[in-house]
This record gives C-alpha cells, structure tokens and sequence, in this order.
C-alpha cells in the first residue's frame, strides 16, 4: 500500500508492522468485517417480517394457516440452529439447481441424484462455473443470509406471538367497543401496543444474532473467521512477512471487535427500551412515570 | 460387514468413543448406518451437555453470589467473567481456547519435579468440555443472579426472625427460592447448551479419527451422498428427544422445588427460546 513497503524483508519495527497490516490481505480482512454487518443489517429486517408473518399465522383462525404457524414457532425450541445452518443452503443450492434442470438440460434420462452424486449439467449450474467469482461470493452470502433469516424469523416468531398475547385483553376490548374490525385492532391497536412487550425478546435476538455471525465461517462464506485464521498461520520465509504461528492474537481481535458489539447494543437497546415503556401499563412505564412526578 | 442391521449397530454403536469397526462406510449408506453412526455421535453430545451443566451448577451459583455480593473485590471479576463469556460467540470461545491450549509446552510443564502432560488439554474431551463449562457458567450465573435479585423481601426477614444466618440462612431460605425462580430460565438454558455441543467438532477442535458428534456424523453423510434431507432430520430427531427427556427431568425437579406451593401457584415449565442466549 505505501511505497516504503515495497521490500519488506528489510523493514524493522514498527514501520515492519505498519506494512504487514496494511497488505492486501489485511484489506480483505477489514473489509470482511462489513460482511459480517451486512449479514446482520440483511437478516435483522428479513427474520423479524418472517417473525412478524409466523406469529400472525399462529394466530389465525384459519386451521392449516395456524398448524403452519405453530410449526414454524416451534420448530426451534428442539433442533439445534446449526443444524439449519448446515441444511438450509444446501436444500435450497440443491432445489435451485433442480428448477434450472427442468428447463435449461437435456433430458437424456441421466438421474439427477444417483450413486450418491448430485449432478446437472453445466448450463444449470448455479452460479454458472464461467461466471466471475464475486458472483460465487454473493451466492454463498445469499444462501446463507436465508438460512440464518429463516432460523433468526422462527425465533423472532416466538417473541412476537409472546408478546400479542400480552397486550392487555382490555385494551383490544376498549377498541372493539369503538365498533373497531379485527382487522383495525390488529393494526391499530394489537401491533402498535405489542412492541414494548416484545423489546425485551427482541434484543436478546438481536445479541444472539451477534453471536451466531461466525457460523458464516462454516458456511464457507469468507468472513472475520476465515481470514483470521487464513492471516493467523505460520508463514514461512517464503512469504513476505514471515511470522510464527498468530491465531491466537487474530482469534482475540475478533473477540474484542464481538465484546464492543455487545457492549454498543446494550446501550442502544436500553435506551430503545426507555422510550418504548413511555405511557406504558407495565413496570418500566409505572417506574418512568413516578420518577417524573 | 454384513448388510443386516443388527450387524451395524454391532459394529457402529460406539464408533464415536474409538470402539468397533474403523473404517466408516464408503458406500451402500443405508438408513440403518445413518441412524447408528449420527446415535453413536450423540453420545458425545450428551457426554458435553451433562459434565458442562453439572459443573456449572456449582460454579454459576458461586458467580451469582460473587455478582450479588458487596464487595467490590468479588464483584468486579465476577461481572467480567459473565461479560466476556455471555458477550462474545461460543464459537470464537472454542477458537480461542484451542489457540491458547495448543501454545502450552507439547513436553509438558515442570512443576517441582514432576512433570504435568498437557496433550489431553487439546484433545475435544477436556478441551472443549472446559470452554462449556465455562460457557454455561455464565449464562447460567445470570440466571441465578437474577433470580437471587427477585427472592422475596419478605423470605429473607423471616429467615432473619428465626435468627437464620451466613451459612444456613443461604442453605434454607436463599438458595432453594433462588433456584425455585431461576428453574424456568435454567431449564432453557439447558436444551440450549445441548445444543450448543453440536458446535464442538465444527470449531478448533478436531475429530480424532473421525469420532465425532451427532453432527459431525449428519454432515459425513450429507456431504458423501449429497442427500441432506436423510442425516440432518434424522438428527433433528435425536435432538428432539434429548430436549423432550430434559424438559422432563428438569419438570421432575420443578414440582420438587415448587411442592411447598399450593396447587394453582405453582409455574409451569414451558420453554421460551427468546429469553435465553
């Protein structure tokens, strides 16, 4: 990057360390860092409409809708979310390529599955094998974005259809009385007052989605973990900047970069959470409003 | 190898620990195979899941005192502790402590003559069992914490009018009110850790021989037969009965915690993923 770098092997110090952090490499790892809060800018909006459509389907009156709902909202508490993240991808790599078979292959008779091979012919291939690899990176991304705003929507489903059901029955009474429509309730009463009860719920989510962001290592989308590893290993005096084994010092980077997250969410939804209990009949806004007097 | 099951699971059942056949299947995967190797895998899941909680019972409840108490001296590390562990991905925890173990000495340590091994640090069983029991630790002391903030007033000025204190007034009153409030939580809490173990072989930590866990095995089997929709549901399943016996065991001691209750008070246990992790 700075000209001074141009022979590292002569480098010392400080200046040494400069140019080691500012190769190439160390750029792709910074700049992976916006992956991971790109995954979560994604995910965060995705998985709480997917939420929001989950709890309204667990609460309708229709059977099938309900069955569809209940499902999904349960379908977390016993199956570990990694094993999602590891299913998901795969399924929807798989159905994807599936689709394009039907219309772009020849139908020769060769199977799509057999002896234990998955295989459609070139042309259905997704991403294309000609295409440029930024396209494979964005197709890994997006699979795994889906994955984890499916599992992240099941969750955030759970928080919700927890927290319509909390509203107090008075308030949806009240509005009824008004000669309101379920419809109207729904969206003028029920969604509006759900939200300080469904806070508390939806920041623990938001700090588990913090913390399940490097399971995009296992997805093989190239993130933080990835390049800590990949800059953390031996290099020998073959590379330019040769250096002991470091993952541990990369691996601690990462930690403090997840404990900073942490620690700036905590803030922010604390505050979120003083301005949603505003007015409201629980603790927090019976709490708030003595204060005030 | 014969075809019959009976032979399979003769043969798999405890594939996972080191014990019969060596050499995993190469081809002809059947069901049989499938549901044998990912049960063998579970066994070490279990084995995480159990050790981690049992040992963090005691240690969260010692860390939920040191946050309650006074003193700063106890406090602080205390509060620290829970942050790094409850702010900061398991995943990277696993990372980090491997990174850390594999830089002990590989002769081992001279402590006084004798000379203590630090191989088996590295190795899944120890390694990772100790990033779990710190983890749930945490979490767990949280839990407890809370709960301990929420013992009624009232409980502990009896216990005071009995001239109840230090050791016993904890013993009688704190502690099984504690736990009693905490249950619910603690229970989640649990069915989380089991399956967070299913991250163990995904981390730093290898899979020695191939003895992995439930999914570890899923995953052999998804990426040989690029079928993903035969091994991970069938380790849905195994998980889905690990959840359903702990709910179980953990409503056992529910109603044990909650006896003295009249029959309407008493909580039920119900999970809620979105209060936990």
């Amino acid at each position: 990057m700075f000209d001074t770098c141009a022979d590292p092997k002569t480098l010392e110090g400080l200046s040494w360390l400069l140019c080691y952090l500012t190769t190439g490499k160390h750029l792709a790892f910074y700049s992976s860092f916006f992956v991971v809060l790109a995954l979560m800018a994604i995910v965060a909006p995705v998985a709480l409409a997917f939420g929001f459509g989950g709890a309204i389907a667990a609460r309708s009156p229709v059977l099938p809708l309900r069955w569809f709902g209940k499902a999904y909202t349960a379908m977390v508490r016993g199956i570990p979310d990694i094993v999602f993240f590891l299913f998901v991808p795969v399924v929807m790599d798989q159905g994807l390529e599936y689709l394009r078979y039907l219309y772009k292959c020849p139908h020769d008779g060769t199977p799509v599955w057999a002896n234990n091979e998955f295989s459609v012919c070139a042309a259905a291939k997704l991403p294309l094998s000609t295409s440029p690899q930024i396209w494979h990176e964005v197709y890994g991304f997006t699979l795994a974005v889906i994955a984890f705003s499916i599992v992240f929507g099941a969750f955030a489903a759970n928080v919700l259809y927890g927290a319509m059901n909390a509203v107090p029955r008075a308030q949806l009474e009240t509005a009824e009385a008004y000669g309101m429509s379920p419809a109207q309730v729904r969206r003028r009463v029920l969604i509006p007052q759900m939200w300080t009860y469904a806070l508390p719920g939806l920041s623990n989510l938001w700090m588990i989605l913090i913390k399940a962001t490097p399971l995009l290592f296992l997805l093989g989308v190239e993130d933080i973990v990835y390049w800590a590893r990949e800059l953390g290993a031996t290099k020998s005096q073959l590379y330019d900047y040769p250096h002991p084994d470091w993952r541990v010092w990369y691996v601690l980077a990462l930690l403090v970069f997840y404990l900073g997250m942490t620690k700036l969410s905590e803030r922010v939804l604390d505050r979120l959470s003083a301005r949603l209990s505003k007015g409201q009949a629980t603790m927090a806004g019976e709490a708030q409003r003595k204060a005030a007097v | 190898m014969s075809d019959s099951c009976t032979q399979i699971i003769a043969d798999y059942a405890f594939r996972s620990l080191g014990y019969g056949e060596r050499l995993l299947p190469r081809t002809d995967f059947t069901l049989c195979h499938e549901f044998t190797l990912i049960g063998s895998g579970l066994i070490w899941n279990i084995y995480f899941g159990t050790l981690a909680l049992l040992f963090g019972f005691f240690f969260a409840t010692g860390l939920a005192l040191a946050k309650a108490a006074p003193s700063a001296v106890l406090r602080r590390p205390a509060e620290l502790f829970i942050f790094v562990f409850r702010g900061s991905p398991l995943f990277i925890q696993f990372f980090l402590a491997y990174e850390l173990l594999v830089m002990l000495p590989k002769a081992g340590i001279d402590v006084f003559g004798i000379t203590i091994e630090t191989a088996w640090t590295t190795k899944a069983w120890a390694g990772a069992l100790f990033v779990l029991f710190l983890n749930t630790s945490a979490y767990s002391a949280e839990i407890f914490y809370g709960a301990l903030q929420s013992v009624p007033k009232g409980d502990i000025e009896a216990a005071d009018a009995y001239g109840l204190t230090g050791w016993s007034k904890f013993r009688r009153v704190l502690w099984p009110t504690m736990l009693r409030l905490a249950w619910p939580s603690y229970t989640n809490e649990a069915i989380f850790l089991f399956h967070a173990t299913t991250l163990v072989y995904f981390s730093g930590f290898p899979a020695f021989q191939q003895r992995g866990d439930a999914l570890y095995y899923a995953k052999f089997f998804a990426d040989k037969t690029f079928n993903p929709f035969i091994p991970y549901p069938i380790t849905a399943f195994y998980f889905i009965l690990v959840t359903l016996t702990l709910i179980g065991l953990f409503g056992i001691i529910n109603r044990r915690l909650n006896r003295h209750l009249p029959g309407q008070h008493r909580p039920k246990l119900r999970i809620r993923p979105q209060i936990i992790r």
